[in-house]
């Protein structure tokens, strides 16, 4: 018997248990939509981190004033301001360093037409958009001279942009920022928010000196909130954490034996940490899953064993017409695997539609690769061969004569 | 006797020499009981006869048949089918056989359930390798010959116990085998009926050649067979020409 006709046998026989054939098929729906679903969501929340991280920008160290302790007492980093930017112009010509920058803020109004919008303002340096991985959407950024002028021109985030100009082009207008007249030379691409989750986008850049002097105005002139540094390498990013205390050190004065007056804190670990998460939630998801995929493998292989049972007459007149026992190995195995594929694929879509549903929902970001579908695929295949063959197995190995002759 | 058991002649059909045949059970005490069913059965049949084997149940005659089916194997002495030993071949040769040399007709008529006469007739040639398409259009024409072709599409649970009979034996004729094995094949039907499918067997044998078995406790069923094999606690006590039959025969 050729195999397609073995085919059409086992076909017939699963459409003759319809009710039958669909509840094991249930089983394995549940379990294939169940993995489907996990490792999209999973896949999507990798994606997400991932994405974030390229946007953050790469081998990035964050150095905060303020020392962790000091005498006894616990200081939130960034509480005292010790760090200043001629700081991160000498940690800029260490040879484990790329570029830094330094960074100062606060909150201020800005105004275009009849249009208000309070947001924050980043004062820094050119290199904050190459450290910080930020792309222009329109203009460009200020420039070094600008810095060293404390010209008064405004990079937007979108965001920012979008509140004050509609549908307007900003580049060239000119804002007004605490009542003083900005010209906005560039509008930043759309980042989303930052790994601890703060929108990236409603923001205005200008050079450090203009903020300075114009706007936030400085207790400590040339001091700075916090400056983003850039390695070298991701190999050397210990190196470059070991160099920059030692240089901050020997700068500050601090004696051997007391604490540091500043942090440095490296964003890449971090990232990896939140990386890591994801990869484990995603494994631990998926195997949850598996289980139940698992459990409807067994179930097929019950109803297997029943129906060999309830079928050992058909498989005994079976051989007395002449089938042999690969013929009725693949009659039983074909039906287990076109269970195991059809609820496979119908779980598939299950999963599918699950995942949409999901990103709909809960507005989370859902990943399904062709990788995952033919997971799903082999995965339900496998299931079904490795399950069915026992009982396949079984029927095949009875004796012509026992079959006949079961009531 | 002895020359039977020595040669093998081409025209010699089955050829059975000291078969036995035996089970092992296990008891409730785990003790393994041995039963004998056959005794150093020596037999020989040749291409075209019709032959009845007959004895009261326990007589191993049904034991008997099934050996001669290749469906059980015997404990010990050999069986040779169209010169072949069946004792050496595979599981997979002997399905062959059963497909190919032997055709089976029963009791209870085993058909499949919840199949068409059609597809119930045309499986056979499915497990020889014959497409489906090619099989179901041998098969009506089998089931033309028996007079069946209207119930080609009927279930065996909507067709007669006489109908269900035809499409066995449609079934069982099929692949056109040399050996027709007929295990009391009108133990379920009504006595017109039986005298029927008796005719339809009377007339293989006499039209197609095609050597019968049958297997029956009852005498006017027997009656159409042209030798009687009788069993009795698993040795043959009778094996004689049915003259008188042959004789009634005659006389239309």
């Amino acid at each position: 018997m050729n195999l397609s006709a073995i085919f059409g046998e086992a076909l017939r026989a699963l459409r003759q248990n319809r009710l039958r054939t669909g509840l094991t098929m249930l089983g394995m729906i549940i379990g294939v939509a169940a993995v489907v679903l996990m490792l999209s969501i999973g896949q999507g929340a990798r994606t997400k981190i991932n994405e974030t991280i390229a946007a953050m920008g790469s081998n990035l160290l964050l150095v905060v004033p303020g020392a962790t302790s000091s005498g006894g007492f616990s200081f939130g980093s960034g509480s005292v301001r010790t760090l200043t930017i001629n700081d991160a112009n000498a940690i800029a010509e260490l040879s484990s360093i790329r570029s830094t920058a330094p960074v100062t803020s606060g909150t201020v109004q800005l105004n275009y037409a009849a249009k208000n919008w309070s947001t924050l303002i980043t004062g820094t340096t050119p290199e904050y958009f190459d450290v910080g991985n930020w792309a222009m959407e329109s203009g460009t950024a200020f420039t070094e001279s600008e810095v060293r002028s404390a010209a008064r021109v405004v990079v937007l985030g979108s965001i920012t942009a979008k509140s004050l100009f509609g549908d307007e082009e900003p580049v060239g207008k000119t804002v007004r920022i605490t009542n003083r007249p900005f010209l906005v030379v560039g509008v930043l691409m759309a980042k989303g928010q930052s790994l601890t989750g703060r929108d990236q986008d409603d923001n205005v850049f200008v050079p450090i000196s203009t903020s300075e002097r114009q706007i936030t105005g400085n207790q400590f002139p040339g001091s700075i909130r916090y400056m983003l540094v850039q390695g070298a390498s991701a190999e050397e990013m210990d190196l470059a954490e070991i160099e920059i205390t030692q240089l901050l050190r020997q700068r500050h004065r601090i004696p051997n034996g007391k604490d540091n007056d500043f942090t440095v804190r490296n964003l890449t670990a971090i990232a990896d940490v939140a990386t890591d998460a994801a990869k484990v939630m995603s494994i631990v998801l998926g195997a949850i899953a598996s289980v139940s995929l698992l459990v409807g493998g067994i179930g097929i292989m019950n109803i297997m064993l029943v129906s060999v049972t309830e079928r050992t007459r058909e498989i005994g007149i079976r051989m007395a017409i002449g089938a042999n026992q690969r013929a009725i190995l693949t009659q039983f195995l074909l039906e287990a695997m076109m269970i195991c594929i059809m609820g496979g694929l119908i779980g598939l879509l299950i999963g599918i539609g699950g995942a949409w549903l999901v990103s709909q929902v809960a507005d989370m970001l859902i990943v399904i690769t062709l990788g995952m579908i033919g997971l799903a695929f082999l995965f339900s295949s496998a299931v079904g061969i490795f399950f069915g063959f026992y009982p396949a197995q079984k029927a095949a190995s009875l004796k012509p004569v026992d079959a006949l002759r079961y009531e | 006797m002895s020359s039977i058991q020595t040669t093998h002649s081409t025209q010699s059909l089955i050829q059975l020499e000291q078969l036995c045949k035996s089970y092992s059970l296990q008891d409730v005490h785990g003790q393994t009981i041995t039963t004998q069913v056959l005794y150093h059965i020596n037999l020989t049949i040749h291409q075209g006869e019709f032959v009845a084997i007959m004895g009261h149940s326990g007589s191993g005659k049904s034991t008997l048949m099934n050996i001669l089916g290749c469906l059980d194997t015997p404990t010990s002495g050999s069986y040779w089918l169209s010169g072949k030993n069946v004792a050496a071949l595979s599981s997979n040769e002997l399905a062959q056989i059963r497909n190919r040399n032997i055709g089976f007709v029963f009791q209870g008529f085993n058909l499949l359930k919840r199949m068409t006469a059609l597809d119930n007739v045309a499986t056979p040639l499915l497990y020889a390798g014959i497409s489906r398409s090619k099989s179901r259009k041998q098969a009506l024409e089998f089931l033309r010959h028996t007079g069946l072709e209207d119930f080609a599409m009927h279930q065996p649970n909507q067709l007669s116990g006489g109908q269900q009979q035809r499409v066995a034996i449609s079934r069982a004729l099929i692949n056109h085998p040399s050996l027709i094995l007929a295990d009391e094949p009108t133990g379920n039907l009504d006595s017109q009926t039986s005298n029927d499918i008796m005719q339809l067997f009377e007339k293989l044998n006499r039209d197609q050649g095609i050597t019968i078995v049958l297997v029956t406790h009852e005498d006017d069923i027997a009656a159409y067979a042209k030798r009687l094999i009788h069993l009795k606690d698993g040795h043959v006590t009778i094996d004689k020409n049915n003259t008188e039959v042959t004789a009634l025969h005659e006389t239309f």
